[in-house]
């Protein structure tokens, strides 16, 4: 489908490198367009379990190295209006749940975004993922109808496509599969196993499937009332 | 950090002994294992900046090792140490790496907090 025209766009993620798995492309086919796009990511993924054997990292030092990736990927997809929120992960749906809706309020009243990228409550499987889409949709969802951005969700759980069917915007981000690519090596400590695993593939005559790297699809979240 | 060297890590257990320490203490099998495994009980528990203060710390020569510290008043222990460091901010930081380099346990020590 053909990309809808926006006036601003607000991604909102609790991990670097959520962003660059699912909407990498589709953040610069809208920059390449001069879409201004801001990225609130509310962690610095601090508990992240990969930290190599032999180690490259420790629990204490992983924070500044994911920070450094994720301004790297910014780069690659042309975001300049990054957000660092300073929640811990996995804390994030511990927060007071006002807290966390206020928080994406603010972002909201600010920035007036025509659309906004997150997870889709009950089908994003990590409690980070499933805490900043409640509070997303929560906050957009006291906007007075006419006035809502729309929310392009992903949802990635097992069960998803039994329960609320195939994703409804399927955006076709071949033209800037390479910029998707560069921002997923940036985040070298998430990433380094799985461009080293399908490195390997590839040499072994059997290249994985790369149709995620050309199609990024999400659900046009549709508020009940 | 390095593989643990018992008799260099005890030392550095013991430098800590009968101090006001702050510990950060982790176990996990990641946020995504019933994701990927919908047989595996997903369990873990984390504690950062607990304030104790242990009179004895021992390193158990296992592999991987397990970690103990004795309280006036309790335990804490942490199974599956397998590397560790003293970072360049004088902190204990003591790690078990399963084979594919992922963390599964963490215990760390500090005169001071650590961050957020
Ligand atoms: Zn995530």
């Amino acid at each position: 489908m053909t990309l809808q025209p926006q006036r601003q766009i607000l991604v909102v993620f609790p991990h670097p490198d959520d962003e660059a798995f699912s909407s990498a492309g589709t953040i610069r086919l809208y920059r390449n367009m001069g879409v201004p796009v801001t990225y609130a990511c509310l962690t610095l993924g601090e508990m992240g379990r990969n930290l190599g054997n032999p180690p490259f990292a420790t629990r204490e030092s992983l924070p500044e190295i994911r920070r450094k990736e994720l301004k790297e990927a910014c780069e690659f997809m042309g975001i300049d209006d990054l957000r660092m929120m300073g929640l811990r992960d996995k804390t994030v749906e511990f927060e007071d749940d006002e807290k966390m809706v206020k928080l994406v309020t603010d972002l909201i009243d600010e920035l007036n975004p025509s659309l906004i990228i997150t997870f889709y409550p009950g089908y994003a499987v990590h409690p980070d993922h499933e805490a900043t889409a409640r509070a997303v949709i929560e906050a957009v969802r006291r906007i007075k109808p006419e006035d809502r951005p729309t929310v392009y969700a992903c949802a990635f759980a097992n069960n998803t496509v039994a329960e609320i069917g195939e994703p409804t915007v399927l955006i076709d981000v071949s033209s800037v599969k390479q910029d998707k690519v560069k921002a997923l090596q940036a985040h070298a400590s998430q990433t380094a196993w799985m461009i080293q695993e399908s490195t390997k593939r590839v040499d072994e005559g059997r290249p994985m499937s790369d149709s995620w790297l050309h199609y990024e699809k999400f659900y046009q979240y549709e508020f009940e009332d | 950090m390095k593989e643990v060297q018992t008799n260099e890590l005890q030392k550095l257990l013991n430098s800590f002994a009968n101090k006001d320490v702050y510990i950060h203490l982790e176990t996990t099998n990641g946020a995504y294992a019933t994701h990927f495994d919908e047989k595996v009980f997903n369990a873990g528990a984390f504690i950062r900046n607990a304030k104790i203060r242990y009179e004895l710390a021992k390193i158990i020569d296992d592999t991987p090792h397990r970690v103990g510290l004795k309280m006036e008043h309790g335990w804490v222990y942490a199974q599956g140490i397998t590397h560790y460091e003293l970072d360049e901010h004088g902190r204990l930081l003591m790690a078990g790496l399963d084979y594919t380099g992922k963390l599964a346990v963490a215990l760390e020590i500090s005169e001071t907090p650590f961050s957020y």
